[in-house]
C-alpha cells in the first residue's frame, strides 16, 4: 500500500519561498497568478502489516512529517 | 562545574562552544553523542549550532527525535539548564522544549553578520549576567531564524517574560515576529537563541558581549 502525504503551511503563516516563486512566475510572463504557497509531498510505501494504515500515517505526520505549529497535512491512501 | 555539549551529525559550531565553555569555566565540557540514551551528571547542557542532518525535512527536525534529545528533555524537565544556539535553538523548538517555529528568513538569504540585541528579561538563569535594557553586539549566521508563533502563543510568551533577547536598532536579520532573537521556557531553565554569543567572548573576536551570558549562567549553577 502507498500513502501520499501533502504538507502545506497553515493559512496566515507567511511563505517567503512561495512569494519568491510567485514573483518569478510573474516575471517570466505567466500572468494571472494570484498566490503561490509552497509545500512538501511524501510518498510512503507501507507493508501489509498495519490494521489501520491511515492512523499509522497520521501518527507519522504528527510525530515527524509536519510541524503542526505552522503546517497542516493531508493523507491520500493508494492501493 | 560540569557542562555537557550535545554532538549530532552535521553540527559544526561545537568546537567554538567547547572552547568558550572551557575558557570561561576553566573546565573542559563533556560531550554526548546523538545515539546516547543517558547523560552524565551535568550542571548545564548546551546544543551548539550547525546543520544537523543537513537541515533535511525542517531545520532541527531529525535531530530533535534522536535518543540523546529524549535524555535532554528529561533533564530539562528536572530543571537542568539547557542552552540551544542557532541550530540548537531550532532543535529545542522541534522537540517541543520551546514554543513556536523558526522559518526561512524573510529575505530568503543566509545572513552572516553582527546584529544588536536588547536584553529583554535579565531575570532568567542565562541572562542574569546582563541588565534588562542592555544593548549588546552578537553575530548571527543562519538561513532559518525567522521566529513565528500564533498570536495567542506570542501574547502568552510576552506576558510571561519569555522573550530573553530581541534584535535591536533595526538589526532584525530574518523577519522574526516582534524582533524575537531568543526565548526561554516557562521555568526559565531552557534558553534558545539564534545569535552566537560563544563567538564574542574575547577581544580577538572583536568584542566580549557574549561572555556575560555564560558567566551569568555559570554563576547560577556553580
Amino acid at each position: 500500500m502507498k500513502a501520499r502525504v501533502i504538507v502545506t503551511l497553515k493559512n496566515g503563516v507567511l511563505d517567503p519561498q512561495g512569494k519568491a516563486i510567485e514573483g518569478a512566475l510573474s516575471s517570466m510572463g505567466h500572468g494571472g497568478v494570484e498566490q503561490v504557497r509552497q509545500g512538501k509531498v511524501f510518498d510512503i510505501e507501507l507493508d501489509a502489516s498495519a490494521a489501520d494504515p491511515k492512523a499509522k500515517v497520521e501518527a507519522m505526520c504528527e510525530a515527524l512529517l509536519a510541524n503542526t505549529v505552522i503546517e497542516t497535512y493531508s493523507i491520500e491512501l493508494q492501493d | 562545574m560540569a557542562a555537557t555539549v550535545v554532538l549530532v551529525p552535521g553540527l559544526n559550531r561545537d568546537r567554538d562552544m567547547i572552547a568558550a565553555l572551557e575558557l570561561i569555566s576553566g573546565t573542559r565540557p563533556q560531550t554526548v553523542w546523538a545515539t546516547d540514551t543517558e547523560l552524565p551528571a551535568t550542571d548545564l547542557i548546551v546544543i551548539p549550532g550547525g546543520f544537523s542532518y543537513g537541515d533535511y525535512l525542517r531545520c532541527g527536525a531529525i535531530a530533535a527525535r534522536l535518543p540523546v534529545m529524549r535524555a535532554v528533555s528529561d533533564a530539562a524537565g528536572r530543571g537542568v539548564p539547557v542552552l540551544g544556539v542557532c541550530n540548537g535553538f531550532q532543535i529545542l523548538i522541534e522537540c517541543g522544549l520551546l514554543p513556536g517555529a523558526l522559518m526561512r528568513n524573510a529575505s530568503l538569504r543566509f545572513v552572516c553578520r553582527k546584529v544588536q540585541l536588547e536584553v529583554v528579561n535579565a531575570t532568567s538563569l542565562f541572562t542574569s549576567g546582563y541588565s534588562a535594557g542592555d544593548i549588546i553586539n552578537c553575530p548571527v549566521a543562519h538561513h532559518d531564524g525567522n521566529y513565528f508563533a500564533e498570536p495567542d502563543e506570542l501574547a502568552a510568551l510576552e506576558d510571561r517574560g519569555g522573550i530573553a533577547f530581541r534584535y535591536a536598532n533595526g538589526t532584525n536579520p530574518n523577519g522574526s515576529v516582534n524582533d524575537i532573537a531568543g526565548i526561554t521556557n516557562p521555568a526559565g531553565n531552557v534558553l534558545g537563541l539564534m545569535p552566537h554569543p560563544e563567538n564574542l567572548i574575547e577581544p580577538l573576536h572583536g568584542g566580549t558581549d557574549g561572555r556575560a551570558l555564560f558567566e551569568g549562567a555559570l554563576r547560577q549553577v556553580a
